[in-house]
């Protein structure tokens, strides 16, 4: 019981950066692989917010979500829409993007190492007991969870109930249709990029206030929320939430009973039976 | 023999001379040069086996530092038992096993799903290898003794980059180099003239782990005291993708031509600003992609035809 609670805990802000990477592949169409380094960049901006102007995190991601959607919508503006553009077919782009997500990844994780240095961080924020079944949890860890809760419960209606998210939908499923009934889609794919990145960085802020963090570990994240991603389906919104579900119990399982230092390896081993039975996600349907 | 053209005769006679002079290089120096070039000849060799594969599928493989570490593990754990050359071949198929095993799970299906999962392979494999270790003995590390010298180190690395071109200018002119380069153009062609993609990928995807894994292994003895951060070091993986890029991947020699350079480089940044070289490495890989899509070979293919096509029409022009 303990560890389902723990590892529902984790999961939500599994999943508001797994929201992030899926809006970033599913409708813009870059596998962004510095995702884990937005993430990274979002902990350290709630850190600094919190320790030198005693700005409360959640307080701070009104700050740091705006900053984070101009941000990675000028990246996109600038550094990726050049290699949509220049792209024959999809497969190209696809390699286009890895490859200049690798170097904003290098990038970021270098300036953030020069900014801050290589060591551990965390801060006390309500660090407090709080009681779900007779046991007790760190406060943080709930808030957080709640707070990524609303933001994706906020996502789902953007999506599924406003013009601007069917748009993006839409973009996500087929772009050249999406196109010919009078959506914008290079201005819908750079809204989504934006706004996922906006999610991966509401994700870092949240992880921040219970973990601690450095300025190298953004790649293991980027691999837990691809993981997700493609567990969930790419683009889809309730498989990537279940998706960070079980990843989120299962590493919590795998860290409490075997050890915790193969929680990497309980990943993979996720990873390897989605790639074997249903390498379309969870609510996929199959290819034909 | 095998009807090869006088251009193919000329190539092969050049690399071997070219290997022929490299290999004397330690009889007149070995200091800085010898230990500076014992790196270009282990990521030529890296290269090369990286490009094997990446190069016609287009697929970004990031687990050099996976198959790197499992060579040099080999050696590590059977150096005190088995001779030399025996381990050699142990990380040869260890290499190979383990690229069998993440082709067979990844290359059935699209590329990105590889991408993925060589992504985090050389971090997974270091944690089973470390847990491992603290499970079943109290040490962290591995002692390498050997009387290995660096001169003996580089020569073997040369023979193995000379074996690497060998065989991929064989696999070139095999039904599996021809099978590939339909792959790589077309892939839904290939699969309707009856080619069977996927076994094709693995093959190829083991032959490049078999040689990188056997890198990792020559160069174990250089570690002398080795543990899983240095021996599963990502970055390897990130390296061999830049400077295989960086020259091209179309040409057999192509990574070459990326390799020399940016060790140098390399060399030079980690030794007068470490702090810096995420961002040499985040800066070159953006480079790649914005500025030399198609590698320096490529580069210099496009501007051999550009010249080629203007000075065509003076030759037009002669008669009028």
């Amino acid at each position: 019981m303990n560890i389902i609670v723990t590892g529902i805990l984790l999961s939500g802000t599994y999943a508001l950066v797994a929201l992030g990477l899926t809006l970033q592949y599913g409708v813009a169409r870059i596998m962004n692989l510095s995702n884990g380094e937005t993430l990274v960049a979002a902990c350290f901006v709630a850190f600094w917010l919190y320790t030198g102007f005693a700005i409360n995190p959640l307080v701070g991601m009104l700050i740091i979500a705006p900053a984070a959607f101009a941000i990675n919508w000028g990246i996109y503006a600038f550094a990726l829409q050049p290699l949509v553009k220049r792209a024959k077919n999809r497969g190209q782009l696809e390699v286009d993007s890895i490859l200049a997500t690798f170097g904003l990844l290098f990038l970021m994780q270098g300036l953030m190492i020069l900014f801050f240095g290589g060591e551990y961080r965390s801060y006390t924020f309500l660090a407090e007991r709080f009681d779900i079944f007779g046991n007790a949890y760190g406060l943080n860890r709930v808030v957080a969870f709640v707070a990524a809760a609303i933001i994706a419960v906020g996502l789902w209606f953007f999506l599924y109930r406003t013009r601007r998210g069917t748009a993006l939908r839409a973009v996500a499923v087929d772009p050249t249709s999406a196109n010919l009934v009078a959506i914008d889609v290079a201005r819908t794919a750079a809204f989504a990029f934006a706004l996922g990145g906006a999610l991966t960085a509401c994700g870092g802020a949240l992880l921040s206030t219970f973990y601690t963090f450095n300025a190298s570990m953004g790649v293991v994240f980027t691999m837990k929320a691809l993981i997700i991603v493609i567990m969930g389906g790419v683009g889809d919104v309730r498989g990537a939430v279940l998706a960070a579900l079980i990843l989120g119990v299962s590493e919590t399982f795998v860290a409490s009973v075997i050890d915790p230092g193969l929680t990497l390896a309980a990943t993979y081993g996720l990873f390897i039976l989605v790639l074997l039975f249903r390498p379309q996600g969870i609510f996929g349907r199959a290819q034909t | 023999m095998m009807g090869l053209t006088s251009q193919e005769t000329k190539g092969l006679g050049l690399g071997a001379l070219l290997i022929a002079i490299a290999a004397l290089l330690p009889l007149f120096d070995d200091g800085f040069y010898l230990s500076i070039s014992v790196n270009i000849v282990l990521y030529a060799a890296l290269c090369t086996s990286w490009a094997l594969f990446s190069g016609p599928t287009h697929y970004v493989s990031l687990a050099t530092a996976a198959f790197y570490g499992l060579g040099t593990y080999s050696v590590g754990l059977g150096i005190e038992v088995l001779p030399y050359p025996l381990l050699l071949a142990i990380a040869a198929g260890v290499g190979a096993i383990m690229a069998g095993l993440v082709g067979a799970a990844t290359l059935r299906i699209s590329g990105v799903y590889f991408v993925i999962f060589t992504f985090g392979l050389a971090e997974l494999v270091r944690q089973l290898v470390t847990w491992t270790q603290t499970k079943f003995s109290t040490a962290m590390g591995l002692y390498v003794f050997t009387e290995m010298t660096e001169s003996h180190i580089y020569w073997m690395l040369l023979a193995l980059t000379g074996v690497v071109f060998l065989t991929s200018f064989l696999i070139a002119r095999s039904r599996l180099g021809f099978a590939m380069t339909v792959i790589g153009n077309d892939e839904t062609v290939a699969r309707h003239v009856g080619i069977d993609t996927a076994r094709s990928k693995i093959i190829l995807f083991m032959i490049s782990g078999a040689f990188i894994a056997i890198a990792g292994a020559i160069t174990a003895p250089r570690y002398i005291y080795i543990e899983p951060p240095s021996a599963f070091n990502p970055m390897i993986s990130f390296l061999v993708v830049i400077m295989a890029l960086l020259g091209g991947t179309k040409r057999l020699w192509g990574p070459l031509v990326g390799v020399i350079p940016f060790t140098i480089v390399m060399d030079f940044i980690s030794s007068n600003f470490p702090n810096h070289t995420m961002i040499v490495v985040g800066l070159a890989f953006l480079a790649i992609v914005y500025l030399i899509p198609h590698g320096v070979t490529g580069l210099l293919e496009d501007m051999q035809a550009r010249w080629k096509k203007r000075a065509a029409p003076v030759v037009e022009e002669k008669p009028a």
